[in-house]
């Protein structure tokens, strides 16, 4: 396990074997995204009461599952950083960083182009869309400071340690802004809430979810090995591989 | 000679910082003034309706508050980076979470225990009902201090960047949330006449989990930024 | 020599920014020994320093006093260590006095109480006096004079003789004579020659 781990963590190891499975996971998040969007805009039926509007979900709920899953990997690599140092991690960690950024601001854009037509309106002050919005200055934040610090090692290891102040204060913000939504605007009908969902949206959704995490595994990979070749560019894989030897 | 004991080290650096501070009143004073100015900004931008502002009085006394915290924290660890003070203080033989806690202690008893006095002063010409000026003092006098514990850690991981303070508030703001919430829905329950006990512990148990792990990650964010 | 090494400098390799400073560096310090870092500007003493005091991660080896890893027994160590880095780390609006009470109550104090140092360092006068009217030469020597109301085996000294005057200097030179006889490290760096005839002297040149 330890040696599967170490192995794994090795810079030009992780290269070559994530070049190899590029293709794949592109097949795979290809035939997922067909697949749930077909069950999702074609065979699943339409809501009683929103219509075919609805149909957002499918785009919003994933990705809002995304960005808080993305912000979890990313303290426990915050971890892994600051306990064993390890170089892959890092990579990881900044990677991760501007994808989850990225699917946050993909569910806050669905989220209101959803409300238009649920609510009248583009923005609502929801308990949901806030904690989302709030999440995604806490990405903002770790991009930032990672961009603001030259020495790259020493970046990751900030970043590392507000990724797990962050992981530790989502859930007190979460809560919060829950409480703060439902003393403000009391009951309100929240379009997220679905106590009973029927199979045939649900099996679509879960078919986009999964689409969305192989999806953001492709793009980890692609994105963590170019900054591999940035970061390790005076070592001699990297010279190997420029000259056109395969590591 | 007997070295100094945790207890000892901790007040003689409490009592450092705060000599600092006292020499330097002026530049200590600017935080404070800042939160007078910004609360009076509010007034003259939405207008004097004395109803409305009693009704925003809480949130506008808050938000003044988080902002003047945010202009306040740099000078947690500023001057000691850059004259060496700070690595100095990192090769001590005492733990770094303990002398973490002296100074951020000193901060807030120079940035946040005024404002305990100043805030009734700015809540009665705000036209805030007297019935809520105890629940102020309390949100201020347990808030202020998350302010301060958890802004040294954003302070902590910029220190060592010129520019740190735009990053800082980016840092820093969006976890001050809890706080400015249940701080500001007290003051608001307990004008409209509520029991607002639930919010009063909610804000200390923030409190005693800040207290309890930003100094540890303040003391590695510290040790991170030196090296 | 049947005395073990205090401190170890075990394989230790310093990179910044794609640049190896240097590697794979080994290196044994005993009891009364001093150890000298040159090198040009930018070939890596002040790291090398940095390191040893434990502020810096080295990016591979290890550094052993005592046989005890640094990393690992991190405030035991810093207990037997006294550093003085390019900054001075006295406070402008501290007086001299209080910045050395300071440094008493932060480390491990020795025997000499601050006055006692500054007279020492000739500073005597200058107790009640606010660090900021206190030249450059003066601050650099009380910056010096935590070596003295500390109780460390190993001093670690990042140019410890820039802005001092010859007189100033002799002063330290002895000072520092008198700390390798009571069976102390130091560790430092200079531009300035330094000839100490009667000390155990090993020079590390790290542009070499």
């Amino acid at each position: 396990m330890f040696l599967w781990f170490h192995k794994w963590g090795s810079p030009p190891h992780f290269y070559r074997i994530a070049g190899k499975w590029i293709p794949w996971l592109t097949g795979i998040f290809l035939l997922l995204l067909l697949a749930g969007l077909y069950g999702g805009l074609v065979l699943a039926p339409p809501d009683y009461q929103q219509g075919d509007s609805y149909r957002i979900i499918f785009i919003h709920v994933p990705a809002a599952w995304m960005s808080l899953l993305i912000y979890i990997i990313m303290a426990f690599c915050g971890i892994i950083i600051i306990v064993w140092r390890m170089k892959l991690a890092e990579v990881v960690l900044i990677s991760s960083a501007s994808i989850g950024a990225s699917f946050t601001f993909l569910a806050l854009a669905t989220g209101s182009i959803w409300g238009k037509p649920m609510w009248g309106t583009w923005w609502v002050w929801d308990a949901r869309l806030t904690s989302e919005l709030i999440l995604l200055f806490l990405y903002l934040g770790v991009i930032g400071l990672y961009n603001a610090i030259d020495d790259k090692r020493i970046a990751a290891k900030a970043v590392a340690i507000l990724a797990i102040v962050g992981v530790v204060n989502i859930p007190i913000i979460h809560y919060s802004v829950e409480w703060w939504s439902s003393l403000h605007q009391g009951p309100t009908i929240t379009k997220f809430d679905k106590p009973s969902i029927h199979w045939s949206m649900l099996i679509p959704l879960l078919l986009m979810a999964l689409a969305f995490q192989v999806y953001y595994v492709l793009t980890l990979f692609q994105s963590c090995r170019g900054e591999l070749l940035k970061r390790e560019r005076n070592s001699k894989w990297v010279a190997e591989l420029s000259e056109g030897n395969d590591v | 000679m007997k070295a100094y004991s945790l207890t000892q080290a901790y007040l003689y650096l409490l009592q450092r910082d705060l000599t600092l501070c006292f020499r330097n009143r002026a530049e200590f004073a600017n935080p404070l003034l800042f939160f007078i100015l910004v609360i009076t900004l509010f007034p003259l931008a939405i207008g004097a309706e004395p109803v409305l502002l009693s009704r925003i009085a809480p949130g506008i006394i808050w938000v003044a508050a988080l902002l003047a915290a945010m202009l306040s924290l740099d000078s947690i660890f500023r001057s000691d980076f850059d004259d060496g003070s700070l690595e100095q203080l990192l090769l001590s033989a005492h733990p770094m979470p303990v002398l973490v806690l002296a100074k951020v202690t000193a901060h807030w008893l120079v940035t946040g225990l005024p404002l305990l006095f100043l805030s009734p002063l700015l809540a009665l010409m705000l036209g805030m009902p007297s019935e809520a000026l105890g629940t102020l003092l309390l949100t201020i006098l347990i808030g202020t201090p998350i302010l301060s514990l958890i802004g040294s850690i954003g302070v902590a991981l910029t220190v060592g960047l010129a520019k740190g303070g735009i990053i800082l508030s980016l840092l820093i703001l969006p976890l001050y949330v809890p706080v400015l919430i249940f701080a500001s829905s007290a003051i608001e329950g307990a004008a409209g006449g509520l029991d607002v006990s639930a919010q009063l512990y909610m804000l200390l148990s923030f409190f005693f989990l800040a207290l309890s792990l930003s100094p540890l990650a303040t003391a590695s964010a510290l040790k991170m930024s030196m090296s | 020599m049947s005395k073990a090494a205090l401190l170890k400098i075990d394989n230790l390799t310093c990179i910044r920014d794609d640049r190896v400073l240097f590697e794979h560096l080994s290196l044994s310090l005993y009891s009364g020994q001093m150890l000298i870092v040159e090198g040009q500007n930018g070939s890596g003493k002040t790291s090398l320093l940095r390191i040893l005091t434990g502020l810096k991660m080295a990016d591979e080896g290890h550094i052993f006093w005592h046989q005890n890893a640094i990393a690992e027994h991190n405030s035991d160590y810093h207990e037997r260590v006294t550093y003085v880095g390019h900054h001075d780390g006295v406070k402008r609006d501290l007086t001299c006095l209080e910045n050395l009470r300071l440094v008493q109550a932060m480390g491990n104090p020795s025997t000499v109480d601050p006055d006692n140092a500054l007279e020492q360092v000739n500073l005597y006068r200058y107790g009640n006096t606010l660090v900021s009217n206190l030249s450059a030469g003066q601050r650099r020597r009380l910056a010096l004079a935590r070596l003295i109301v500390t109780e460390a085996d190993l001093w670690i000294l990042d140019e410890p003789y820039t802005s001092l005057d010859k007189v100033s200097m002799a002063l330290f030179q002895s000072i520092f004579e008198a700390h390798l006889k009571r069976g102390g490290i130091i560790v430092m760096t200079s531009h300035h020659d330094i000839e100490m005839p009667t000390v155990n002297l090993i020079r590390l040149d790290l542009s070499a």
